[in-house]
């Protein structure tokens, strides 16, 4: 290192100044291109990346939609909306954690500690109850605390409890619906849910003072239904007490017109609460959330009228009779000898009266519900023209109910039936229909023969339950002749004012009806079906009913057991329903 | 003005570049009065208290959810800023002559310190281990910067006549070389390695009388530098991919610098008002740091985010003045070599943001969060105003 000159120093000073001046024209020229790039950005792609970082900032909060309501024929409300509310904490919106607590703990009834425990956690949203009732969710939000937020939520209530529990279904944590009509419906009753745009850090914490976009919430729709309470409650009254009497598994009723197919009532007791479906009424010992439990649970909600099927037996005799008069293979004078059973190619069928009816004309042979004439019919018929006429009385089809889960029929393929097997069939057995199936065939032979299509819901109906959109369901005309009709709404009306029916009797008024008591599957398990079908008023029949006493303990015959289930309910509901007396 | 007739002239009889005291009562004689570069000590103040008040604005929401505290981040700035400027002060007020014999200890303080981070003093913060703890945290690397720019201000300053021989400017610049690659080996931190290197070149681009070596230098720089980034490891060139192509790698290596687009896209013409920023709330990883211009142009959008280029602009033209009007060549090495710094890092750090080169770690001088780095940039600028204040007016 040597000392510098004066002049060596000067000279190199002019290399500095221009190289100086070169280096900084170079950042300027560099600062410029990075203004071009900033003007680029966000000028010209300002929109573009705008919009993505708005989307990113936005977080959408759901504005739940009330369910529709249900309500019966006469717009009585049984399925509702409760609103309750929801009471949340924001953590970086609270200002005053203390008095939060406070009002929190004293308004909620809930442990101060635990409430602020909610408070003090960095979250995004702190959930600190929900279910909470509207009112006190108002007093909630009427001290205008800030950071605390109180939602509104919807809760299904039904005021009537286990009414037509089977048939109304429930909803489920989301409001969606679990069984029944309520998911039958589901797209009518949802609605859409409406909902809150709001800005939010990236955490998903939404900011203050930003302005919120909503989407309001459309209601679902209402639904009018062709049940009505009372007779439903009258029906739900009688099959209880049978249920009682008889130890029975279960009682089913179901009451329809058979005319429009609407259906008034349809009960399956044991019925269960709809405002608590998850608790087993016997849990047995039974811990919640077991397979085991969840199978009870599956057992209880079911729909015995529609999801199983049974051997109807004598009240089918009905449709073979039905067969037999439209082929005229029989008439009502015909007269046959009953010895107490019928030989079939190497079988010998018995009748229920061992000892045998004799000498019997057809309308004696109904009323007597004499086994060996029907297999005769049956077998007069042949197994192809029968195969007619259960198709035409739309019972190798499933109903169509407006309900999930309807069981289909359990029968013999034609090609496979023999003499054998028509000749069980006649009366009713080796083969399996559901309750509402008999229910809908016997109504298109009572009603002129029209096949009618069993329903629940009219159709959507405004607030006051005025019907706004109606529900069409298919009907076929000509299932069964005009004459046969008569002919067989006289001879029923014969099986229960004279016959073998007489229990299902009720005064003032005209009934027809047949009784049935089926052996359950299998043979010689002593567990039997006892059942009824009637309708009112005999000669124009406005109402049929079934009543079907499962596994009853002592007497099991369906005229003794079954018979006078009907027979209390008509007296019932026939003066209800306006009908005249005789 | 030209002054170069009349710029100090070392005493002929001195073996060493050293003033003394009787020359320049002789000289202030002559002078009628001195100067003191006020216009550069308004844009630093007014760059000071606009980099805290950004500061504030980036950090307040995310300081106060992680700390408790919404003033945790600019408490510490301020710390860091009130120290700076009191160094700053007492430096501008010394006479830069009198600490030529500062440039080697800071040098060597620098390399032991560097050094130091591999021993337990080192800290780590988000996977980089590029800090010691001495009572507080201090990154060496910001200290080599100072380091090395005073230093190689003396070794040009006394080489002055051999600046032509390219022997020399590779023996001058492998003494920035050798704490660059230190800064680059030990503590894997590519930008202010390549700062150093940068600065270390323009002095002595500056100073040396030729042209050709500097262009072939550059050249062979920016090719080792694509090199680097293309064809290196795993890590740099998924890096160079993200910054082709952000949105691919949206959830990885592109993610901050998109971050950072939509914050400055989302600004606009005018922004959206100072504290308004949404992209602060968490959006762009750690806004107070590097990625502090995008949240600048949100919320004061372009206008705002140009002022900002521009006042750097201005600070640098004031370096180039008073660079050439200094007193001797040791006191513009010192100017120019704290101009290259902050040039450096400006145009760097605003290129990453606006993803105009690949993603590396630079801040922004003055504005970003950073104790150590405002404490050294403070004394470059003590440094700074102590040459202005030995020009000699006539």
């Amino acid at each position: 290192m040597t000392l510098t000159k004066l002049k060596e120093k000067s000279q190199s000073r002019i290399y500095n100044k221009k190289k100086l001046m070169i280096y900084f024209l170079t950042i300027t020229a560099g600062f410029l291109l990075l203004c071009v790039r900033v003007c680029d950005l966000m000028i010209f792609q300002s929109e573009h990346y705008l919009a993505i970082a708005e989307q990113l900032h936005e977080r959408e909060r759901q504005i739940k939609a009330a369910r529709g309501k249900l309500m019966d024929r006469n717009g009585v409300v049984i399925a509702s909306n409760e609103t309750v509310c929801t009471v949340s904490v924001i953590y970086n919106q609270i200002k005053d954690p203390d008095t939060v607590v406070d009002v929190l703990s004293q308004e909620l009834q809930m442990d101060s500690g635990e409430i602020r425990k909610k408070v003090e956690k960095q979250s995004v949203r702190e959930k600190i109850k929900s279910n909470v009732p509207k009112e006190i969710g108002d007093r909630i939000r009427s001290r205008k605390l800030d950071g605390v937020k109180v939602d509104e939520d919807y809760k299904r209530t039904y005021p009537y409890g286990t009414l037509a529990s089977k048939v109304l279904g429930f909803t489920g944590s989301d409001n969606q619906g679990i069984i029944g009509l309520e998911v039958q419906y589901e797209s009518y009753l949802k609605g859409t849910d409406g909902e809150i745009q709001t800005m939010t850090d990236a955490r998903g914490m939404e900011l203050a003072n930003m302005a919120e976009q909503r989407k309001e919430a459309v209601s679902g729709k209402n639904l009018l239904l062709t049940l009505d309470v009372n007779i439903q409650k009258y029906a739900q009254q009688a099959a209880r007490k049978a249920l009682e009497e008889k130890h029975a598994n279960y009682v089913s009723i179901i009451v329809m017109s058979p005319k429009n197919g609407e259906i008034y009532a349809m009960v399956n007791e044991p019925e269960f609460d709809l405002n608590h479906p998850y608790t087993l009424q016997d849990d047995g010992g039974l811990s919640s959330g077991t397979e085991e439990y969840r199978q009870q649970l599956n057992k209880m909600w079911r729909n015995q009228c529609i999801n199983d099927t049974y051997e109807p037996g004598s009240t089918f005799k009905i449709v073979t009779a039905t067969a037999g008069l439209e082929e005229g293979v029989v008439s009502k004078e015909s007269s046959f000898y009953c010895p107490g059973y019928k030989i079939v190619e190497d079988r010998r069928i018995k009748c229920h009266k061992t000892i045998g009816h004799g000498a019997e004309t057809f309308v004696q042979a109904t009323m007597n519900s004499c086994n060996p004439v029907f297999i005769e019919v049956g077998l007069r018929v042949g197994a192809s023209r029968y195969f007619t006429y259960l198709k035409k009385l739309g019972l190798l089809e499933k109903t169509g109910v407006d309900l999930p889960g309807e069981a289909g029929t359990i029968m013999h393929k034609q090609e496979n039936v023999g003499e054998v097997e028509l000749a069980t069939m006649s009366f009713g057995q080796s083969f399996q229909i559901t309750p509402l199936q008999l229910l809908r065939a016997v109504s298109a032979v009572i009603n002129g023969g029209t096949l009618i299509t069993p329903h629940f819901a009219m159709g959507v109906c405004d607030e006051d339950g005025i019907l706004t959109e109606p529900f069409l369901y298919p009907t076929s005309d000509g299932a069964v002749s005009k004459e046969t009709s008569e002919t067989m709404k006289e001879i029923l009306t014969k099986v229960v004012s004279e016959g073998g029916g007489k229990n299902g009797q009720v005064p003032g008024y005209l009934v027809g009806g047949k009784t049935a008591t089926s052996e359950k599957l299998p043979r010689g398990s002593g567990k039997y079906i006892g059942s009824y079908i009637g309708f009112a008023p005999a000669d124009d029949p406005e109402i049929i009913a079934i009543c079907m006493i499962d596994e009853p303990e002592g007497i099991y015959y369906g005229g003794t057991i079954a018979a006078p289930v009907i027979s209390t309910l008509y007296q019932q509901i026939l003066p209800y329903l306006g009908l005249k007396t005789e | 003005m030209s002054r170069e007739n009349m710029s100090a002239s070392p005493p002929v009889r001195g073996r060493r570049y050293v003033t003394t005291r009787s020359r320049d009562l002789v000289r202030a004689k002559k002078k009628k009065k001195s100067y003191f570069d006020y216009s550069l000590l308004f844009v630093i103040i007014f760059m000071l208290a606009f980099g805290l008040l950004m500061l504030y604005s980036t950090s307040a929401y995310n300081a106060a959810i992680e700390f408790g505290d919404s003033s945790y981040y600019l408490k510490k700035q301020l710390t860091a800023t009130c120290l700076g400027i009191a160094v700053m002060l007492v430096v501008s007020f010394l006479d830069y002559r009198k600490f030529v014999w500062s440039g080697v200890v800071i040098y060597a303080v620098s390399i032991v310190a560097l050094f130091l981070v591999l021993t337990p003093l080192g800290m780590e913060f988000n996977g980089a281990r590029r800090w010691i703890n001495v009572g507080i945290s201090i990154q060496p690397a910001e200290i080599a910067k100072l380091g090395v720019i005073i230093f190689l201000a003396v070794l040009v300053s006394n080489n002055r006549q051999r600046l032509d021989r390219v022997t020399m400017l590779i023996k001058l610049f492998a003494v920035s070389l050798f704490p660059a690659a230190i800064i680059y080996f030990v503590t894997d931190n590519m930008s202010s390695a390549l700062i150093v290197a940068g600065i270390a070149f323009i002095m002595l681009f500056v100073a040396s009388p030729k042209y050709s070596y500097f262009v072939l230098a550059a050249a062979l720089g920016v090719a080792g530098i694509v090199g680097l980034l293309t064809t290196g490891n795993g890590f740099r060139g998924e890096r160079f991919q993200a910054w082709q192509n952000p949105e691919k790698f949206a959830s990885g290596k592109g993610f901050q610098t998109l971050q950072s687009l939509y914050a400055i896209g989302s600004g606009g013409l005018t922004g959206k008002g100072l504290g308004q920023s949404v992209q602060k709330l968490g959006y762009v990883p750690e806004a107070q740091n590097d990625m502090v211009f995008s949240i600048i142009c949100e919320e004061l959008g372009l206008f705002g985010g140009i002022a900002v280029i521009i006042l750097f602009l201005i600070m640098i033209w004031r370096f180039m003045v008073i660079a050439n009007n200094a007193e001797d060549l040791f006191g513009s090495m010192l100017v120019i070599g704290v101009m290259a710094h902050i040039s450096i890092q400006v145009i760097l750090n605003i290129a990453v943001v606006t993803n105009t080169i690949p993603n590396t770690g630079i801040t922004l001088p003055f504005i970003s969060y950073g104790g150590t780095s405002i404490l050294f940039l403070l004394t470059e600028m003590g440094m700074v105003l102590s040459v202005s204040r030995q020009i000699k007016l006539e």
